[in-house]
């Protein structure tokens, strides 16, 4: 806009002066529907929206009129934000400690908020009941989605008090372990509309509730009810609904292979099946699934029988399904074969934990899916370089390959990975064998953004530097232990991937200041973990607090060099932390102090601070308005005056009391070691 | 006496508006061909007996508004006076003798004739929207200020006026349609003058169970529930005028059992035995013929005869009779109800024997006797036959599963059955439930957070006032100035990036708390805070 001007004003100076009269403001040319179309645009998680609102009256307004989401820390200033934003259909209030009736009274009745909210998630608040609900599910008529999970307090006068939402479509209700059947049954009666449903975690529900919503909601594409103490008795209408999509029924010991021999008989729509962790199911029921579903697309099978001939044989009907979880299950290899041989749609496969996968079976299956894209191979620990040749000769499409811990395999084989994955975007190579020329190869997968090389001990700077100059597109970078890593390294990565928003050096202890000036560059910054740097002190923390704006969650423990001033800038820059551990630093009183500065922080872990005092904690506890957990040291519980933690706690904050010795740190390979003797002993 | 006169005025309204609707019905029923027979018919045996239904204080309308009070308690609260005012009511009861006349004529005559039809479609549209105005009537007078005087006769009143007038609106909906069918038609000139009672009672039914009450949108539901189903529901011809209908499907689900066992006796292939009303309600039907004390039992009566004189104690005597009487025993005896019209009487056309004694005793009590028997637990449930009571008090309190119909329910699988049967009914939440249900925390802590009145701070305060004057002073000690510490990173003012919703100066709460801190007294100025802080954007 501004450009347009200025070169319609060199072209002639006369039009220039005639244009400033007429309009002062070029923006007062646009309407506010295109504002609110360049509005759309904007990232939903950005400050940019904030910004453009400060900008002047007109714009402010304009933001407040386009604002349809808002996710506000406290609810203390509900009253004023909403009158601000009219326009609200999405009210996230899971950043809020604390969330009791009256808030939600003040909402519902708030004439602007009740016709236009849709969608409300309540999943991390608490001290609300069903008074508050009741009042939210009446004056809100048109509330859509309800996220009430973890509402662990909630009994059946919740559920009926949400009942009353005629119009809901979605309803999460996770660990809401004291509603029974009659409160799920309220739920079933009055929203007849719900489309999806999660009820995982609900222990009080049984066949009659879960039975009764299959009855009664007959829209449902969603249904969750994960380990609930459910049996065959309420497969029948569950098999009736006419539209379900996903059926979760992890960990339902309940039900066998009847009741699955039942759901063969209906669910035609069916695309999700999950029946991890059902232990009553068999080989005899697997026919059942490959016979019914003919549509289905996701199966998992985790954590349940093992993968044989039998069970890949009654998957061949099976002619749409993309993605196969068989996490944890035992695996032979003519199993593994004869899977090859079947479901040649599938694009994920997951043997993340399986007992029994090796080079034969493996090099067999990869070479039937060449079209795989997800591969998870997470502690398939016989695994050799003769797997990783197939998967790579096959699977070039492969889009994330995750491969911790598969110690077998020799550091040779990651070349061939740079050399033939090219796609790969999401590389898990934790606990391997990777050395520098490894890394090398692997910056050849120009595209990657997941990178993670926690426990590679042969890995140094070289390596990573190739990284740094190759894969601008990382966004997260895992270099947990990785202690031949240092400063030039990090400041390579920092260099070239200007996206970085998540990095852990933690315990990489040749790490200094330098590094986190480095660091301070990658302005999307949002997780720091640099546990056990001893060598970083206040200056480098400084430097990130300074420019990485969007930091949120900082951990600093056993960090012994970084006392008060570091947590000065911190206070001052980074508004966005919500988490923090300052355990085994030197922060003291008015560090912690200062912090308190900080609007967001929700969690804190403070052990062994030395210059931690019972008073001052106080004061910093008090002063933190949004705390929701903090990690403290037992002895603190007596110094603390009793009524001060009631006070916290009914602002919504919860406490962990930790008992733990002062730990010396050993050095990354005394600590290999110890974790390798440990396994042994197991 | 402003009261007094809307009351009057209601009360004309409502009478006027029976009598146009009477007036109304008149010339519409007149059949093009008057048949005598007929109508003579009509005369001699159905009106009678309709109008001994009608005098007897539970008519069907009656059943229905007693019905709907239960359902809608609030709505009608406490409208006791609707029992007592209803039979008080000439103008409703002639208003129902003359309708039921007029039905059976209408059954009688009705041939498949495309102008009756049209008559009789175009009068009951006229009478559809009559009623419609009734409504809007009563809904207006609802609304507007309320009646002091005796609103719950009024209410009364207005129902069984529209009531009456939806039932004869259905009556003759159905009829219409009838005429239509040809196998209905069979069926309805089949039943005979019984047939308005079925009908009227089914609509009772569908009126009480369907809970709309008085809605208007009732009419087009006995199309489907009316007419051709008639033949399938045996026991809704009983037209038992009996005190109490409350617990009538009770007694029919308890007499399907006694009777319908599969037994399917052709006509005269046994003895019918009819006993008389005394005979049936006697207390005792052995008595002995010389002391003559009435026993239960024969074999009580026997053991009694012993004090008599020795010629009783002969084992002779004291056998049970009629052993060796085996060819005889072969004719099969059933019986009759003495009660005329019901269906275990032997002049129903549909005519059900009983199997024994007993059940004759069981059915007549339980179908034309009062409820003598209340329950002495929930006071509610009652009972002409004792043992019913008996098997009642068994279960009652045990029923701790609750429908919001107010159903209850002593298995909570059964509760869910009627759940996913029925629209709209939903578990109830038991009470204890409804109260509790308290977030984590002691009580005191109430609202710290929302309200400025913060009782628990206040409380905090007064309670650890030497606690908190200790951590000041150490704060203090420790930073040599605490404000030098805060006063920069309090208020900054290029600082927006506290987070992405909305802006807040970054220190407002911890202000708050330190203002507490520092001023370490009992009476703080409570905090107002938000307002200010929030609109700082602005």
């Amino acid at each position: 806009m501004k450009k347009q001007k200025l070169s319609s004003s060199s072209s002639s100076s006369s039009s220039f002066h005639s244009d400033r009269e007429n309009s002062n403001n070029p923006f007062d040319a646009l309407s506010d529907e295109i504002v609110f179309l360049i509005l759309d645009h904007l990232l939903p998680r950005s400050l940019d929206a904030k910004s453009f609102s400060l900008v002047c009256k007109s714009f402010y307004s304009i933001e407040s009129l386009h604002r349809r989401h808002l996710r506000p820390l406290r609810t203390r200033h509900l009253p004023s934000v909403l009158s601000r934003y009219p326009n609200l259909s999405r009210l996230d209030l899971s950043l809020c400690p604390r969330v009791s009736d009256s808030t939600l009274d003040l909402l519902s009745s708030f004439p602007s908020v009740s016709p236009s909210l849709r969608s409300i998630d309540l999943s991390r608040s608490r001290f609300f009941t069903s008074s508050g609900l009741s009042s939210l599910a009446l004056r809100c008529s048109n509330l859509v989605d309800v996220d009430v999970s973890n509402a662990t307090d909630m009994r059946d006068a919740g559920a009926a008090a949400l009942a009353q939402a005629k119009n809901l479509e979605r309803l999460r209700m996770t660990r809401c372990k004291m509603v029974t059947d009659i409160g799920i049954g309220c739920v079933a009666v009055g929203c007849r509309k719900l489309k999806e449903l999660v009820l995982k975690w609900c222990l009080g529900v049984g066949d009659l509730g879960v039975g009764l919503v299959a009855v009664k909601c007959k829209e449902l594409r969603t249904l969750d009810v994960s380990y609930l103490p459910i049996s065959n008795k309420c497969v029948p209408s569950i098999v009736k609904l006419p539209y379900l999509e996903d059926l979760f029924l992890e960990g339902c010991y309940g039900i066998d292979d009847d009741g699955l021999a039942v759901l063969k008989d209906g669910c035609n729509s069916l695309k999700t099946l999950d029946i991890s962790s059902c232990q009553s199911i068999s080989h005899v029921g697997i026919p059942s699934i490959g016979s019914g579903y003919a549509s289905l697309k996701h199966l998992n099978l985790s954590y349940g029988i093992p993968v044989t001939p039998t069970l890949a044989d009654g998957l061949k009907k099976l002619s749409m399904l993309q993605t196969l979880k068989l996490d944890g299950c035992m695996v032979t290899i003519s199993g593994l074969k004869a899977l090859g041989d079947c479901c040649a749609s599938l694009t994920e496969i997951s043997l993340s934990k399986c007992a029994g996968v090796t080079d034969e079976g493996l090099s067999f299956l990869v070479t039937k899916h060449g079209q795989l894209k997800k591969f998870d191979l997470t502690c398939c620990r016989k695994i050799t370089e003769v797997s990783i040749a197939h998967i790579t000769r096959s699977c070039t499409a492969l889009t994330s390959l995750r491969m911790e811990s598969c110690t077998l395999v020799p550091k040779e084989a990651f070349m061939l990975i740079g050399q033939r994955c090219a796609y790969l975007e999401e590389l898990d190579l934790t606990e391997n064998e990777i050395d520098d020329e490894g890394l090398e190869y692997i910056s050849r997968c120009t595209r990657i953004r997941v990178l993670k090389l926690g426990i590679c001990l042969d890995i140094t700077d070289k390596g990573l530097s190739c990284i740094g100059a190759s894969c601008p597109e990382l966004i997260e970078l895992d270099l947990y232990r990785s202690a031949g890593v240092t400063d030039t390294g990090i400041s390579s990565i920092a260099r070239g991937c200007p996206n970085l928003e998540m990095i852990n050096v933690a315990y990489c202890n040749g790490i200094t200041d330098t590094s986190l000036a480095a660091l301070s560059k990658c302005s999307s910054l949002n997780t720091l973990e640099c546990r056990g740097c001893p060598l970083v002190t206040s200056v480098g923390i400084s430097a990130v607090a300074v420019s990485c704006r969007q930091l949120t969650k900082l951990d600093i423990k056993k960090c012994g060099n970084i006392d008060d001033s570091g947590m000065i800038p911190l206070a001052r820059h980074s508004q966005n932390l919500r988490q923090i551990n300052l355990s085994y630093t030197s922060v003291t009183d008015v560090g912690l102090l200062s912090l308190a500065s900080v609007s967001c922080l929700q969690s804190m872990t403070i052990l062994h601070l030395k210059g931690l005092t019972a008073s001052g904690l106080a004061a910093a506890l008090l002063a933190c308005g949004g705390l929701t957990k903090v990690k403290l040291q037992t002895l603190f519980r007596s110094k603390l005056p009793h009524l001060l933690l009631n006070h916290l706690e009914a602002r919504g904050c919860t406490f962990h009391w930790r008992n733990k010795v002062f730990q010396v740190e050993v050095d990354a390979k005394c600590w290999k070691l110890q974790i390798e003797d440990d396994n042994t002993v197991e | 006496m402003k009261d007094l006169k809307t009351d009057l005025e209601d009360n004309s309204h409502a009478e006027a508006w029976a009598i146009s609707s009477a007036q109304n019905r008149f010339p519409k029923h007149a059949p093009p061909d008057p048949d005598p027979s007929s109508s003579s018919y009509t005369g001699d045996f159905a009106l009678p007996r309709n109008l001994q239904k009608w005098e007897d204080p539970s008519s069907i309308l009656n059943y229905d508004t007693l019905r709907t009070q239960q359902t809608y308690t609030e709505e009608f609260g406490g409208s006791s006076g609707t029992r007592s005012a209803h039979p008080q009511n000439p103008s409703v009861r002639d208003h129902g003798g003359l309708q039921m006349n007029d039905i059976i004529e209408i059954n009688k005559i009705l041939e498949w004739d495309p102008r009756t039809m049209l008559n009789n479609l175009s009068f009951l549209e006229q009478k559809i929207h009559q009623l419609q105005d009734m409504v809007h009537l009563i809904v207006g007078r609802r609304g507007g200020p309320a009646t002091m005087g005796r609103p719950d006769e009024l209410v009364a009143q207005q129902q069984q006026l529209v009531t009456a007038d939806l039932t004869s609106i259905i009556v003759q909906l159905i009829s219409t349609a009838g005429t239509l069918l040809p196998s209905v038609k069979n069926s309805l000139s089949a039943v005979g003058p019984s047939l308005p009672d079925q009908q009227l009672r089914q609509l009772g039914e569908i009126l009480s169970s369907s809970s709309l009450g008085m809605d208007a949108a009732l009419p087009p539901q006995p199309s489907d529930g009316g007419g051709p189903k008639v033949p399938d529901q045996p026991n809704q011809v009983d037209p038992c005028g009996h005190s109490s209908n409350e617990h009538v499907e009770d007694h029919e689900s308890k007499e399907e059992e006694d009777l319908d066992d599969g037994e399917n006796l052709p006509p005269g292939s046994y003895e019918i035995l009819q006993l008389e009303k005394e005979e049936i309600l006697a207390p005792h039907t052995h008595f002995c013929t010389i002391c003559g004390k009435g026993f239960k039992r024969d074999a009580n009566l026997r053991m009694h005869m012993r004090g008599h004189g020795d010629e009783y104690k002969t084992p002779e005597a004291l056998a049970k009779p009629h052993k060796d009487m085996s060819s005889e025993a072969v004719i099969i005896k059933r019986y009759s109800c003495p009660y005329l019209g019901c269906k275990r009487n032997k002049d129903h056309k549909k005519f059900q024997p009983l199997k024994t004694i007993l059940c004759v005793k069981n059915h007549y009590k339980r179908t034309h006797c009062d409820k003598r028997y209340t329950c002495s637990r929930c006071n509610t449930k009652k009972f002409s036959v004792m043992a019913d009571l008996k098997t009642h008090e068994k279960h009652c309190g045990k029923d701790k599963w609750l429908c919001s119909c107010g159903t209850t329910f002593s298995r909570k699988d059964k509760l869910f059955g009627h759940i996913a049967l029925f629209q709209g009914h939903t578990p109830a939440v038991p009470l204890d439930d409804t109260k509790g249900q308290v977030g984590a925390g002691p009580s005191w802590i109430g609202e710290t957070n929302e309200d400025a009145q913060k009782p628990g701070r206040a409380s905090f305060s007064l309670g650890s006032d030497g606690e908190m004057q200790n951590i000041m002073a150490s704060v203090k000690g420790s930073a040599d100035d605490p404000a030098s510490y805060f006063s920069p990173l309090t208020f900054d003012s290029d600082n927006f990036g506290g987070f992405p919703e909305f802006g807040r100066p970054p220190f407002e709460d911890s202000e708050g708390a330190f203002s507490f801190l520092i001023q370490g007294s009992r009476n703080y100025p409570p905090k107002r805070g938000g307002e200010s802080s929030s609109n700082n954007l602005s």
